[in-house]
């Protein structure tokens, strides 16, 4: 190790510039509230169909129900995911993990290094992989997953997803307790420490999701950001079906008007993906507030299900179309 | 004579996956190599580690023996014209590789053919294995695989690095998954530097040890154990607690194993035992230490994957210090946290928990378990005067109260726990007096016992009512949905519970109806919104007895050790009440193999089968109770039926009263008349009234041991017929 552990900042920079290195397209984060990095678009969509693809980048995950009023040292409403995707992995793909940590200043003949086993899954997403949490000193720092699907449609070539915690890490670097002593920068004003950057942040937004959120409103948005979102994905079906051959006896129907080539390029979906994660976290949110019963779980995750494969399905389409 | 080593490197492989794996790569090598005429009996020795799963097998031959072989051509009458070969013959000749001369004819069913004595030349091993070994590693069973290669040619548990083939020293060219077998392996990830190069099969285990890699269990489980007495060692009085499920998880993630100890702060033991062994235990995969009094120490053993050196231990023992003392944090914040609310102030929250989709919520389920409760207590009571049926209400109300506090929620393993411990601890805020809150706070503390068949049943009898009402309330709206358990599936570890319910009953001495347990479950069912979704309530009488038959089945023949026959004869004579059907095994268990049942036994079937060809015959119209007996026209007839008269109604008091044993010892004297009725008397008379008198008289007998078993299951081998 260095003499001074890296910054919180410094820790992001070293992982960029390991993973720039090879060759991952450096994205920022979204601008839309996700709970995970596997949700942003650069994930989620891309993963689908055949082109290969390497991206890296900082993730800020909101999950509304972890919230602690910022007086837990080790849990947060939003915490940051640096997240790395290889599609298709390479061989070696464990190897360079391993390389990323000497990256960020960790000794492995000085550290126990485990590969535990940990599935991973997303009902609202219809996703799921198989892989690891990674341990380092008995510390969980990294999920490793081989995503299999997403979306509901089989990976091929499938990708590995590496999402690494950073606040976790950062702590574990610069030896505290607390996520909130983490060191975010050092300079001629001093030390800036994660609390200063962060705690208004997760104070307000813990009263904000457990009290005050108007459910009723939530409700409304959530009804609303889903019905544009399944008009979207109809509108595309209905102007890329194949038109159906007519029944025996039956006059032949006037087909819907088909797409242009250039009107299925740029039909919204990448807008109907937002109005998904929309829901998505209005979901998280109503969650929190204790404002989803019993009978009606179940079927609001089915809702946000429905959108992501909807969206998955016009995308992998799309892809193909283009192509 | 020559070795096979087989190595399939991978990425780590899930810690409860490589046991099971491993045996069966050894098997389906043996089996291969028998099959194969490569060995007549297969040494095999199987390695694995979380990286690898390797067999080793010795004493091969080089190459299959070859055959002699008679292989037919052409028919005779075809082949040969005047003693001559025609073409036809010569063709063959020249196919099979045989002179002309040496044909001869051989006749079969089907007509006389040319024939040829060809000797097969065995195929080498070598080239046997390249071909059959990777159908073999394709075959290998995972709990849950995945693919890796573009167009998902193969699954396997995490994907296939490198192979290493190798017979004595030459490479076996097979490949699966795109990889090409060869004689390099790896050794541990960071210990070991650069491929680790195999000579020959035999120097396998060497040189992976030599590459910082313990290539079996019973090596790493060795080291640990030693690694963690040694820690012990040097904190005075200390013992690690043995535990074996960890300890198989910690030797299948590790290749090159040590152990540190590690500390935490005294404070810490503040908080519940289960706690901090279940952190430790479950999410950090340490071992506790206990002093020398047994109680919990303020240390843990952590088990590494690496060997490092002073200055790295105490970098991976402060890392491990740090995670654990976060986690314990947690949970005694979440501890203080979840004291805001009593479990009693919980209830009303239950409404938000999900039981089951359709079956509703927990809060739903405490009620119907709260009524249930009550009229198993009742039942209860009549055995058991002292039972304290307050104590199930109570109980059955708030235990599962705890699913909606953060430490459960956290620790998902320790709910039932959490809730009897707070109980206790919240006692006086819910103005419970300290007694029955103790009771109370025992029930939910034990109400998911027993969690296998290790596990004890709930200590008290009310818990045992709590854990049954429980568990029975589960199945029977699972039932009811026709959500039954079938094969390997029971998502909702229904055979566990069943199991569980059969044990309590049977280790409680609560000699109850199971059926009438499952029709009072269901009937709390009655009027709520589940009901409305049940599909099939026609077939649930006779599904969930059928389903604790088999339970039941499973309890007396796995845990009670009782022979299969037995356990079949006994549940044929009743599998409705736990305690009665254990005594009635257990006391038939106890004479089976006297002089008197093994006799008794032959004649039950005897009587059996008589009276099932009279049935069969139209002969015999069918049990008729006000049947009346024409006068015995034989001593022998007499005697039995004299015996029977005297012996029914005693047996039937004594099994009214559980006195099994006894009321076996008076049947036990039927023995004698009955023998000498079969030696002296025709059953099947030509007299239709005699016939009847007589058919009517064993079916007397017949009866008499009917309500304890039917002896004609017992198996009566090579003794008397």
């Amino acid at each position: 190790m260095t003499s001074k552990p890296l910054t919180f900042q410094e820790l992001i920079l070293k992982l960029q510039e390991f993973w720039a290195a090879q060759g991952c397209v450096l994205q920022q984060p979204l601008d839309v509230e996700v709970g995970a990095g596997t949700m942003s678009p650069e994930t989620f969509l891309r993963v689908l169909g055949p082109k290969p693809y390497r991206v890296a980048y900082v993730q800020p995950s909101r999950r509304p129900a972890d919230g602690r009023y910022g007086e837990n040292p080790n849990r947060l409403y939003k915490h940051m995911q640096y997240q790395v995707i290889l599609k298709a992995p390479p061989v070696n793909v464990q190897e360079l993990y391993l390389e990323s940590l000497k990256a960020i200043g960790i000794d492995l003949l000085r550290h126990d290094i485990k590969f535990e086993e940990d599935n991973w899954e997303a009902p609202t997403l219809a996703a799921w992989g198989v892989g690891w949490q990674v341990m380092l000193d008995g510390l969980e720092i990294t999920q490793f997953t081989y995503f299999q699907q997403c979306g509901g449609i089989d990976l091929d070539p499938m990708c590995a997803e590496l999402t690494y915690g950073l606040e976790r890490i950062a702590a574990f670097l610069q030896d505290v307790d607390s996520i909130y002593d983490i060191v975010w920068v050092r300079g001629p004003q001093g030390e800036v420490k994660y609390g200063e950057v962060r705690l208004a942040d997760e104070e307000q937004f813990s009263t904000y999701n457990f009290e005050k959120a108007d459910v009723a409103k939530l409700w409304e948005h959530m009804a609303a950001y889903e019905a544009e979102c399944h008009g979207l994905i109809e509108q595309y079906v209905a102007g890329t079906a194949e038109p159906k051959p007519p029944k025996k006896g039956e006059e032949p129907k006037p087909a819907a008007p088909k797409f242009t080539a250039i009107e299925r390029r740029r039909f919204p979906l990448l807008p109907a993906y937002d109005l998904c994660l929309k829901c998505s976290h209005l979901f998280n949110l109503l969650d929190a507030r204790g404002a989803i019963s019993v009978t009606e779980r179940v079927g609001v995750i089915q809702r946000v299900r429905n959108l992501a494969v909807g969206v998955a399905r016009a995308w992998v389409d799309q892809q193909t179309q283009g192509a | 004579m020559a070795d096979f080593l087989l190595e399939i490197g991978t990425e780590e492989i899930p810690a409860r996956m490589i046991a099971g794996a491993t045996e069966e790569l050894a098997r389906r090598v043996g089996e291969l190599l028998v099959r194969e005429r490569l060995c007549a009996t297969a040494q095999v020795e199987a390695f694995s580690s979380p990286r690898r799963i390797a067999v080793l097998a010795t004493g091969l031959a080089a190459a299959q023996p070859d055959v002699a072989e008679q292989l037919l051509g052409p028919g005779a009458a075809h082949a040969f014209k005047d003693g001559q070969p025609t073409q036809a013959a010569v063709a063959f000749a020249k196919k099979v590789g045989v002179e002309v001369s040496e044909l001869t004819t051989a006749t079969t069913a089907k007509g006389s053919y040319v024939a040829a004595n060809v000797l097969r030349k065995g195929r080498p091993a070598s080239e046997l294995l390249c071909e059959l070994i990777p159908k073999e590693i394709a075959a290998l069973y995972w709990a849950k695989n995945m693919y890796w290669r573009p167009g998902k040619p193969e699954r396997f548990v995490r994907p296939l690095r490198w192979l290493v083939a190798l017979l004595d020293s030459e490479i076996v060219p097979l490949e699966f998954a795109g990889i090409k077998a060869g004689r390099e392996s790896r050794g541990h990830r960071i210990l070991s530097t650069g491929p680790v190069t195999f000579a020959k099969a035999g120097e396998y285990a060497e040189k992976i040890r030599a590459a910082h890699v313990l290539p079996s269990y019973a090596e790493r489980e060795l080291k640990i154990r030693k690694a963690l007495d040694a820690a012990c060692r040097t904190i005075p009085g200390a013992r690690w607690r043995e535990d074996k499920g960890l300890l198989d998880t910690v030797v299948q993630l590790t290749e090159a194993p040590s152990v540190i100890v590690g500390g935490f702060d005294r404070e810490f033991l503040s908080l519940p035992e289960e706690v901090l062994v279940t952190v430790m235990r479950d999410h950090q995969k340490y071992f506790a230490v206990e002093d020398a009094d047994g109680k919990l120490a303020p240390y843990f053993l952590a088990v590494l994957n690496t060997v490092t050196d002073a200055e790295g231990e105490a970098i991976v023992r402060h890392g491990n210090e740090r995670v654990l003392r976060a986690r314990f944090k947690d949970a005694r914040f979440f501890w203080d946290a979840d004291q805001q609310l009593t479990l009693k102030d919980r209830v009303a929250m239950l409404k938000t928990v999900t039981f089951q989709k359709e079956l509703g919520s927990y809060f739903d389920k405490a009620s119907r378990t709260q009524h249930l409760g009550s009229q198993l207590s009742a039942a209860v009571t009549e055995f058991y005067p002292a039972h304290r049926q307050g104590v199930v209400y109570k109980a059955a109300l708030m235990a599962k109260c705890d699913l909606t506090t953060e430490l459960v929620k956290e620790f998902t393993e320790l709910q039932g726990i959490i809730g009897g411990l707070y109980l206790v601890h919240q006692a006086e805020r819910m103005e419970l007096p300290e007694s029955s809150a103790a009771a109370i706070g025992q029930a939910i503390y034990d109400q998911y016992k027993p969690a296998s068949m290790e596990d004890a049943v709930p200590r008290s009898l009310e818990g045992a009512v709590l854990a049954v009402a429980d568990k029975a309330d589960t199945i029977a709206g699972m039932f009811a949905l026709g959500m039954i358990p079938s094969g390997s599936k029971d998502p909702f570890a229904l055979r566990r519970a069943a199991n569980g319910i059969v044990r309590t009953l049977a280790e409680h001495n609560l000699p109850l109806s199971l059926s009438k347990l499952m029709t009072d479950a269901l009937r709390q069912y009655q009027g709520t919104e589940a009901e409305a979704r049940f599909k099939a309530v026609e077939s649930y009488e006779q599904n969930v007895a059928a389903f604790f038959r088999e339970r039941l089945e499973f309890y007396l023949r796995e845990a009670k050790g009782i022979a299969y026959d037995v356990t079949n004869a006994v549940l044929a004579a009743g599998a409705d009440n736990v305690v009665d059907a254990l005594e009635r095994a257990e006391a038939v268990a106890r004479v089976r193999e006297s002089e008197d049942f093994v006799a008794i036994s032959a004649s039950v079937k005897r009587m059996k089968n008589i009276l099932r060809q009279a049935t069969e015959a139209g002969k015999w119209p069918a049990a008729d109770a006000n049947f009346v007996h024409a006068a015995a026209d034989s001593d022998a007839e007499r005697a039995l039926a004299k015996c029977t008269a005297e012996l029914s109604g005693e047996v039937e008091e004594l099994c009214k009263a559980r006195k099994f044993d006894e009321a076996l010892a008076r049947l036990a004297t039927v023995r004698r008349p009955l023998d000498e009725f079969f030696e002296k008397v025709m059953v099947m008379a030509e007299d239709e009234k005699v016939r009847l008198t007589r058919l009517a008289l064993l079916q007397q007998v017949a009866a008499m041991f009917q309500a304890i078993a039917d002896f004609s299951e017992v198996v009566t081998v090579g003794k008397a017929s």
